[in-house]
């Protein structure tokens, strides 16, 4: 893998850090006019997810990571993991919960996400920004209720919770902001 | 293609900039302080290891010579002082290898003074000056003078000027920096820098300027040793809403002590495979001729363009930035 040093840190820089991989979020240059220059470095552990800071001594360097991000069809979920295809290959992943994490409760059937693999490896799962999903379970609401003020939880077919407007009913397809995890409209089949 | 012709920065920072360098010289005219040129290409350049320099090649056929690009004005404006012109000023480029970021263009400009007959006290009331008359009320904070060791005990805990490694790995790894450790070593300069620029420099001169003095004499550069504690030297640092803005000093006069120091540095560089440099023989025979008791200080033009104007990056206040230069 190629060697990577400090003025090469640019956001989005996949690097080794303490056996991990990691993405470059920000890089700041700091030097005192008369003394040692240093790199304040903004990074994240793509294992983990968690954003640390690290300085370094200017022109220390870092191996480069294997990560590439691949867009896939989630397949299925077998019981103890979970199924992913690329469309162009029909090469096919699989990846436990641990790794799948939070976009778990996003991911339908045939939908497409984004895998994140490390030495070809699936590292994490992000979902679609927007995802359409079905309303399964959620109280009936107030007719002639449109305001949307205060809303109620709604339970989707993917097992997610998320709260709705009081005039959304069960059975209902709703797009949702996987970002946020907040309800953006009703959607007509 | 989409070429990057257009300037950096907006047309009302061209017109901030003109207005600030009139400020400056008609401030320095109205003290009878003489303008001066000194020449950016010259045969000799700061021993500094912390400092990259711009090597050029001078043809003169049959000869070649290196020529460096200053990293600042300072020996040559000691050999105009040191020849009898008073005090001077100089607003001037200045050049620095490698060093580009959020607050740092390689190529940069420069007001650089120096005052004949004043110490470190007199200078630093005299840069209040300036900056009131540049900042016209846009401060609202009161200027702050405070010794390096007093701001590094306050938000540190440590004590500056007597280096503990234990308390400050301690102190390091209490606060979520361990990586000093590796990186500073047993280097009692490199943990200043360190923990300087993290934990103290940020919160210095929160809408006011904020001056450091008394740094300790391992970062002495070229100030003169204090008289009374030989732990401290003579020298400044300017900071405005957590940017380092100057730096100054009560100026070393010592043409022995000047070249040992030149000596220590050029040492350091050889240890560090760094360029190797030869010492400014011109300025140690100023020094040797007698440079008058002075102060000087140096101050960003392009830092304080982007305080003046709420800038977050240097480039707001740049022409063209080294990206698109």
């Amino acid at each position: 893998m190629a060697i990577y040093s400090t003025n090469e840190f640019k956001a989005g820089l996949k690097v080794m850090l303490d056996n991990d991989p990691c993405a470059i979020i920000e890089n700041e240059f700091v030097k005192p006019g008369k003394g040692q220059a240093f790199n304040r470095v903004k990074i994240r552990n793509l294992k983990t997810g968690r954003v640390i800071e690290r300085t370094f001594k200017s022109g220390e360097s870092l191996e480069g990571a294997d990560v590439v991000d691949v867009e896939m069809q989630y397949l299925y979920n077998d019981g103890s993991f979970r199924h992913f295809m690329v469309l162009d290959t029909f090469e096919q992943y699989q990846t436990d919960e641990k790794v799948v994490g939070d976009a778990g409760r996003w991911l339908k059937d045939q939908d497409m996400c984004t895998v994140t693999l490390w030495n070809d490896a699936p590292l994490a799962v992000t979902p679609a920004n927007f995802v359409d999903l079905n309303i399964v379970e959620t109280d009936p609401g107030v007719r002639g209720d449109t305001s949307g003020g205060g809303g109620k939880p709604a339970k989707l077919d993917t097992g997610a919770v998320v709260r709705v407007p009081l005039f959304v009913q069960q059975g209902e397809l709703i797009k949702v902001d996987t970002r946020t995890g907040e309800y953006v409209s009703r959607v007509k089949e | 293609m989409q070429v990057d012709w257009q300037p950096d920065c907006s047309i009302e920072h061209l017109r901030l900039r003109a207005q600030t360098l009139a400020n400056i010289r008609r401030f320095f005219a109205d003290r009878s302080v003489l303008e001066v040129e000194t020449p950016l290409l010259g045969q000799s350049i700061g021993t500094d290891p912390q400092l990259e320099f711009f090597t050029t090649k001078y043809f003169l056929p049959p000869s070649q010579q290196n020529l460096f690009l200053q990293t600042s004005p300072e020996f040559a404006m000691k050999r105009l002082i040191s020849a009898g012109s008073g005090s001077i000023y100089q607003i001037c480029k200045a050049f620095r290898n490698g060093e580009v970021g959020r607050f740092h263009n390689p190529e940069f400009t420069m007001l650089e003074w120096y005052r004949v007959g004043f110490d470190l006290r007199q200078l630093m009331a005299e840069i209040t000056d300036l900056i009131g008359v540049l900042f016209a009320g846009k401060l609202s904070g009161d200027t702050e003078s405070l010794s390096y060791q007093e701001v590094f005990l306050r938000f540190t805990g440590l004590d500056a000027l007597d280096f503990h490694y234990e308390n400050y790995c301690a102190y390091s790894m209490a606060n979520n920096l361990p990586e000093a450790v590796s990186i500073c070593g047993y280097d009692h300069a490199t943990w200043l820098d360190f923990l300087f620029s993290h934990k103290v420099q940020p919160h210095l001169g929160a809408h006011n300027l904020s001056m450091v003095y008394g740094y300790p004499a391992c970062q002495s550069s070229l100030a003169r040793v204090n008289k009374y504690d030989a732990r401290v030297v003579e020298r400044v640092e300017l900071f405005i809403n957590g940017i380092e803005l100057g730096n100054g000093y009560y100026e070393l006069l010592n043409a022995d002590e000047q070249s040992q120091r030149f000596d220590n540095e050029i040492a350091i560089r050889q240890q560090k495979n760094l360029p190797s440099v030869n010492k400014d023989w011109r300025l140690i025979s100023a020094l040797e001729s007698g440079l008058p008791d002075c102060s000087g200080v140096a101050i960003g033009i392009d830092r304080l363009l982007m305080l003046l104007s709420n800038s977050s990056s240097i480039k707001e206040v740049l022409s063209f930035s080294v990206s698109r230069a």
